[in-house]
């Protein structure tokens, strides 16, 4: 199925929608209000779009610094070009340390990469640490969101997954009492596992240490308590300097979720004394994407989701009609770029309305490169044999003046004479609105009346 | 000083009264009009689909059409801004460029341009302001609830100068309507939605009419109001102030 | 050709022309009454702030508030009388029972009342527990009013090139909002975070 017959199942409980449209939308009014009590966000905004802009430029020399200094201070550092790499350095990781079950804190790399269904395969036992990101999980779903995994579950569902999985009392729909019996439940976790994985919000190519944000706790709690602490990066996430993270740590969160900073903002350096840390840099598509001109400062994303949340569409048809790790206005520039015919869909779910770019906290020009996505598409034959043949009739229509006269006196007129030619369930504009009612005359036809040619 | 005016396809063919009242606006305004009459479509709808390649001929018509005028003004801030974005034609880019540079989407050319100050229109009526995308984010005719800078309207700027409306507020001032061109057939469901949800913001504080710079928006908008039956009508913004 | 030596070929390959780094911004928009606002700020995301003369009034409010035989641990040896201080023998999974650490921060960040902590502040000589601030079920820090700054530029600034292995922002306590975007404070951290104000 494709976004539209997704959107349309999504559709079909109005009530669900709304509610999903309006918890959004509450996040977008925080990020505004967060955003609106800086004067200075939006030269904050520009900064931080031209540090990530000198990144993309120098990209392969800061890959280099960050390598040599991550390299001094004692971390293994490990490069994957591809997500089938990446899964198999994990794995071979946990083969050498003799440990089959681990913890892991959100990463959107390892979602993208399909980690935990390849570990599961290799027998490997992984619980998501993150409560949206274990919730989905027990569930045996994606997470419909890159910040707020289970932005699309009501608590009485979650009540509902947690009696059968945690033992919660049977219509126990409070949040309060259901954190705290993941909490339990994830702290034995935590105590128990003596490896975690944790994704990387940035990396700093001057220093060789990485940052890692949560408003939980539990990257840190996973990694403070294992022998040894895995974290996965794309090649992107690299910053020139540590003083740089005051203008994204500034951004980031404030984006997301209107909060002015995440609870923790962790900055891993060296492995602490009997703990070993790896460190994957993952390609996985990124320098093909760096090579289009139209495209590469889609890499400029720190994950903030504000482009989700403001998005009309991703509101109203939930992070799942994406089919892609990343969904939403983000997602639908990224995902055709790792695979175009799959992802085909994405590009057209945007009305192009322009508020993603608005607030994207490093200016990705999201609403532009749909835009271009969509010309790229045609072009690389996505496009279905019937859109082609209509766009052809219709420009050839359009180009001819004469022709474009008199197609529209006579669909006006055929529309006036039999509406039931427009008004039907085969047009999708009438399943939900009325057809424009034919006026007797164009305004050219009125002009060459009322006025002198 | 000329003023070419482009009526956008879907506006001839359906909304004549919107390009008449943009026209009769005009004129009264002391503006010589003229109306080029082999002028047919900007080519957004192919464009937006991802067809821009196709487009070319259609640009290759409006350099033809429009060459010669000092300001071209369309009743559409969507239409507008796809000229400015992407005039491409097949020969002569630099006249094209020339173009792009004197296109103008009505409230923009009345405020900047003639510098409208006062109005003789009255029109004693409830009335909301859909914020259309294109004309607000694409060419910032009023500003963005996304960005922190100093609000203004141009469209509002104008309404304020109408007897007798009252504007009235939304709770989101400029979410989108959801027409998106080829968008509100391609993703039928997602569109219709997004079209109930602007209606219930307006009806909810009592709009009489609801109107706006794009009369695709407003079309998408009155379709949903007609199947509801509602007796709130749309009326693009050109036609009030002309009344 | 190795998977580093493909990445680093097709990223040269492919990335564009270099521009130079923008200025750093400053900001003024937190320099001014940076005690009202820092509690403001801290408070409004879920932590407190308790104004003290001296570590004495810190003793006094943990002896009433974490009475025996509830778990305190500190790396505050003036402490000493009201916290564990000979605790960092212990592995980190040794500190799975405590219920309040105190522990000292190096300043406090006014506009989103963040911590900066270092490892060297979780615990004494070489036997440091990065799990301290994570592990207890509350968490309260010790700041003199006097380390403040403003924002996250001033931050950095201070912090400038310092050699530490591990180094955390703590801003109010662990929490989600997971479900139902419903705030919950203390999700796999402490259920509160306190910050002492000492004024001398």
């Amino acid at each position: 199925m494709n976004h539209p017959e997704l959107a349309e199942q999504f559709n079909r409980d109005e009530a669900r929608v709304d509610w999903h449209d309006e918890t959004l939308w509450f996040v977008r009014q925080k990020r505004d209000k967060a955003a609106h009590s800086l004067p200075e966000w939006e030269t904050l905004r520009e900064t931080a779009s031209q540090i990530k802009h000198n990144v993309l430029g120098n990209l392969a020399d800061y890959l280099v610094q960050f390598e040599q200094n991550a390299l001094a201070n004692g971390v293994q550092v490990h490069w994957a070009t591809n997500a089938a790499e990446h899964n198999q350095l994990v794995h071979q990781i946990l083969l050498d340390n003799q440990v089959d079950r681990m913890v892991k804190s959100k990463s959107m790399l390892t979602e993208e990469c399909h980690l935990n269904d390849y570990l599961a395969q290799q027998g490997i036992d992984v619980i998501d640490s993150d409560l949206g990101e274990r919730i989905v999980q027990l569930a045996g779903e994606a997470p419909s969101h890159i910040v707020l995994p289970c932005i699309h579950w009501k608590k009485e569902e979650i009540g509902a997954l947690f009696h059968q999985h945690l033992g919660t009392e049977a219509g126990c729909a409070d949040p309060q009492i259901l954190t705290g019996a993941a909490r339990l439940h994830l702290r034995d976790t935590f105590l128990t596992r003596r490896l975690a994985l944790t994704g990387v919000n940035f990396a700093i190519a001057e220093t060789g240490e990485f940052v890692v944000c949560t408003n939980e706790g539990n990257a840190d709690m996973g990694v403070h308590l294992a022998d040894v602490h895995i974290a996965s990066m794309g090649i992107e996430k690299i910053i020139p300097r540590r003083e740089h993270l005051g203008v994204f740590l500034r951004l980031l969160t404030r984006s997301a979720t209107g909060q002015p900073i995440t609870t923790y903002s962790s900055h891993f350096r060296r492995p602490r004394p009997g703990q070993t840390m790896h460190l994957i840099l993952v390609d996985n598509g990124r320098s093909v994407q760096l090579g289009r001109d139209d495209f590469r400062n889609s890499l400029k994303c720190i994950r903030c989701g504000a482009c989700m949340n403001t998005c009309p569409v991703y509101r109203r048809s939930g992070g799942h009609s994406y089919q892609s790790a990343v969904a939403g206005p983000i997602g639908a520039i990224l995902a055709p770029n790792l695979d175009m015919t799959k992802h085909a869909d994405l590009p057209f779910a945007s009305t192009l309305c322009g508020s993603c770019t608005n607030v994207c906290p490093v200016k990705i020009d999201i609403h532009q490169q749909l835009y271009k996505w969509r010309q790229v598409l045609t072009q690389e034959g996505q496009a279905t044999t019937a859109k082609t043949v209509s766009m052809q009739a219709m420009n050839a229509v359009l180009s001819n003046r004469g022709l474009y006269s008199l197609a529209g006196r006579v669909g006006r007129q055929l529309m006036r004479w039999f509406p039931a030619l427009v008004s039907n369930k085969l047009n999708p504009w009438y399943t939900h609105r009325e057809m424009p009612e034919p006026p007797k005359e164009s305004f050219g036809e009125w002009y060459a009346k009322h006025r002198k040619p | 000083m000329t003023v070419g005016l482009f009526i956008p396809c879907y506006v001839d063919q359906f909304y004549p009264q919107v390009a008449i009242a943009t026209l009769e606006l005009l004129e009264k305004l002391g503006q010589t009009v003229v109306f080029p009459t082999g002028q047919t479509c900007c080519g957004q709808p192919m464009a937006n689909s991802g067809f821009e390649h196709l487009t070319h001929t259609l640009s290759n018509r409006f350099v033809e059409q429009f060459g010669g005028v000092d300001y071209i003004v369309s009743p559409s801030g969507s239409c507008a801004l796809h000229l400015k974005e992407h005039l491409h034609v097949t020969h002569d880019q630099a006249k094209a460029g020339q173009v792009q540079q004197r296109v103008y989407e009505l409230t923009e050319f009345l405020t900047d341009i003639v510098q409208v100050n006062t109005l003789s229109a009255n029109f004693p009526h409830r009335v909301g302001l859909h914020q259309s995308c294109h004309g607000q984010r694409g060419l910032h005719i009023a500003q963005m609830s996304e960005l922190v800078a100093p609000p203004f309207s141009k469209p509002v700027e104008l309404l304020n100068m109408v007897t007798g409306l009252e504007l009235i507020s939304l709770d989101r001032p400029d979410e989108c309507c959801g027409f998106g061109g080829t968008f509100c057939v391609l993703e039928e469901a997602v569109s219709a939605k997004m079209g109930k949800d602007r209606i219930a913001d307006h009806l909810r504080h009592g709009a009489e009419f609801i109107t706006g710079v794009d009369m695709s928006c407003l079309m998408h908008l009155e379709g949903v109001l007609r199947r509801q039956g509602s007796k709130t009508n749309v009326v693009h913004i050109a036609e009030i102030l002309n009344s | 050709m190795t998977s580093r030596e493909k990445i680093l070929a097709a990223v040269r390959q492919n990335q564009p022309a270099a521009s130079s780094l923008p200025p750093m911004p400053t900001s003024t928009t937190f320099d001014e009454q940076p005690l009202e606002r820092f509690e403001t700020i801290l408070t409004g995301i879920g932590g407190r702030v308790i104004h003290v003369a001296d570590l004495g009034e810190v003793s006094r409010y943990v002896e009433v508030h974490y009475p025996h035989p509830l778990r305190v641990i500190t790396t505050l040896p003036e402490l000493a009388g009201v916290a564990e201080t000979n605790w960092t023998a212990y592995t980190p999974h040794g500190l799975a029972d405590v219920e309040l650490a105190i522990i000292r921060a190096h300043f406090g960040v006014v506009e989103n009342g963040a911590v900066w902590l270092t490892e060297a502040l979780l615990g004494q000589g070489d036997a440091l527990v990065r799990a301290v601030p994570f592990i207890p079920q509350h968490l309260a820090v010790v700041l003199n009013q006097a380390d403040l700054v403003p924002t996250m530029h001033h931050a950095y600034a201070r912090i400038g090139h310092e050699n530490y292995n591990y180094g955390v922002f703590v801003a109010g306590p662990s929490k989600t909002a997971d479900i139902e975007q419903s705030l919950v404070l203390g999700a796999h951290g402490p259920k509160t975070m306190t910050v002492f104000l000492v004024s001398l």
